[in-house]
């Protein structure tokens, strides 16, 4: 099955100097790295932060562009892996691993696996 | 003669429960689908609790649900929402279980189910309700009333639940050793849960609190069957029969609450008093010391009173002092002050329940209150111990355990 592991993160606790955005921390760097030696990483990115995020939404024909984030949450949406796992337990077990989930939180969620009809 | 006709009932729905429960962990541990293998098996277990007390349990009764299964299924689909599920299981019970159900044991999965029943991303309080509803075939109604939930509302709990199993990936797997015990744990935890629920009201009078105390026992026999080597499987066993084996003793025959230390011992189940002993002496000489064992012990120790004629309160305030240590629950440090005051202590008494007096939950937890009546009519301070009674007489919600307390307040406050 494939799974996302969604990064949350409280970005007050993030510093982001353009010198630390632009590199990634060697926890990540070797996490990254094991999960790709496992051969069970699809895909994943960091994103910018909220306050660099546009809403956009389609009221009655008309669309309203908004600064910021969805919602305003404590902890944001920071990043994702995109991975393949036999199950529950081995996407947790990879989750509980991930370097954010120690002072963020990683929701673990399952894909849809769409079938072209 | 009402008797071997209820024994033989009781026994028919036994081994019904056992074949369906196993077709039911067979399928679904091969396709996660619960609902899908409930809905195969349906009228088949329907028909089984029907036609065995009466016709006698078949020889190869899994078999035999398979055969009915079958039958029906056309019925099935045309009536069933689930019906591509239901032809889907059907299918995989002629291909790869049929021969196996005719002539060998079903390998058993249910323990598996179990597991995935308890796992920790299902809602801890819908944990017991599934086990009791695919391992047992127990209906959403029934389990509702014992969770005093709405049916419809335990319905579709359920159906998220079972759902959320199969979405989610949640594995049909006994989890490996390093994480065995937690695991464990969640699944004798659910079964403990069920099993409460039931024994809150022991003569079964109110209908629609009908007891799950015998449903849970089932479970906890299974999973001891199951997994012999886990002396905390065998812990939850024991407990449960120690409570079971004084049903009888708990209500006066006008229905009031008795408690434990005067009980009729006449009215206790010696045989099932046996066979908890008999448990818990195999649990303890495995070495691993858990929560069930211990409360198992505490009741053990109540059950002691059979050879010693009187309850030895400080051997039981030190199992509670254990207890305490491992849980560092509040009630438990409730019902050591409780044997402690009894074993002639109150000072210490006192100690425990100030040491947990800020504790929020125990506003309105009952049990304190009452405590703190008995722990302060010990040390004479009757006026406090009857504002703690009275307390505990507004915390009650079932009326025969408020009579006796009611019994109590009206002693404390007798001038005489």
């Amino acid at each position: 099955m494939r799974y996302m592991l969604l990064i949350y993160a409280n970005e007050a606790s993030i510093p982001a100097s353009p010198d630390t955005v632009k590199t990634v921390s060697p926890a990540y760097v070797a996490y990254t790295h094991a999960m790709q030696e496992a051969g069970i990483l699809l895909g994943g990115q960091r994103l910018q932060p909220t306050a660099n995020a546009t809403t956009v939404r389609s009221r009655s024909g008309k669309t309203e562009v908004l600064e910021g984030p969805y919602a305003e949450t404590r902890e944001q949406l920071a990043g994702y892996y995109m991975i393949e796992a036999p199950d529950l337990d081995a996407a947790i077990s990879w989750a509980a691993r991930c370097p954010g989930a120690e002072n963020g939180t990683i929701e673990v969620r399952p894909l849809w696996e769409m079938q072209a009809s | 003669m009402a008797d071997t006709v209820a024994i033989a009932r009781a026994a028919a729905e036994a081994a019904a429960r056992q074949s369906y429960g196993k077709l039911v962990a067979f399928l679904a541990a091969h396709t996660r689908d619960v609902a899908g293998a409930e809905d195969a098996l349906a009228d088949a277990f329907a028909a089984a609790l029907e036609r065995w007390p009466a016709e006698g349990v078949p020889a190869r009764p899994e078999a035999w649900l398979l055969t009915v299964a079958r039958r029906r299924s056309v019925d099935q689909m045309r009536r069933r929402q689930n019906g591509v599920a239901a032809e889907d299981h059907l299918r995989l019970m002629a291909a790869e279980i049929e021969a196996k159900a005719a002539s060998e044991e079903l390998p058993d999965e249910r323990l598996r189910l179990m597991f995935a029943c308890a796992h920790p991303a299902i809602d801890a309080g819908m944990r017991a309700p599934l086990m009791l509803q695919t391992i047992l075939g127990l209906d959403a109604a029934t389990i509702a009333s014992a969770f005093l939930v709405p049916p419809a509302t335990m319905g579709q709990r359920l159906v998220r639940a079972k759902s959320r199993i199969r979405q989610a990936g949640i594995p049909f797997r006994v989890p490996e050793r390093e994480e065995l015990d937690g695991r464990l744990d969640a699944v004798l935890e659910a079964i403990y849960a069920a099993y409460a629920e039931g024994w809150i009201d022991p003569n079964g009078s109110e209908s629609r609190r009908r007891g799950l105390a015998d449903e849970a026992t089932w479970l906890g026999r299974l999973v001891v069957s199951l997994m012999p080597q886990e002396p905390e499987a065998l812990g939850l066993l024991a407990l449960m029969l120690f409570a079971d084996s004084r049903r009888q003793a708990r209500r006066s025959a006008c229905g009031d609450f008795v408690a434990l230390a005067e009980q009729d011992m006449a009215l206790w189940d010696t045989a099932m008093i046996a066979e908890a002993e008999t448990l818990l002496g195999k649990a303890a000489g495995m070495g691993k010391v858990g929560r069930y064992q211990l409360e198992a012990a505490i009741q053990s120790a109540h059950a002691a009173r059979l050879e010693l004629g009187a309850t030895d309160w400080t051997a039981i305030a030190s199992l509670y002092a254990a207890l305490g240590a491992l849980t560092r629950s509040p009630v438990v440090a409730v019902n050591h002050a409780v044997a402690a005051a009894l074993a002639g202590r109150a000072d210490e008494a006192r100690r425990l329940l100030d040491g947990v007096a800020d504790d929020q939950r125990l506003a309105e937890y009952q049990p304190y209150w009452a405590a703190r009546a008995e722990v302060l009519e010990r040390l004479g301070d009757r006026t406090a111990a009857a504002i703690a009674c009275h307390r505990a007489i507004g915390l009650e919600p079932d009326p025969a355990v408020r009579r006796f307390l009611q019994a109590k307040l009206t002693a404390l406050t007798d001038p005489g």
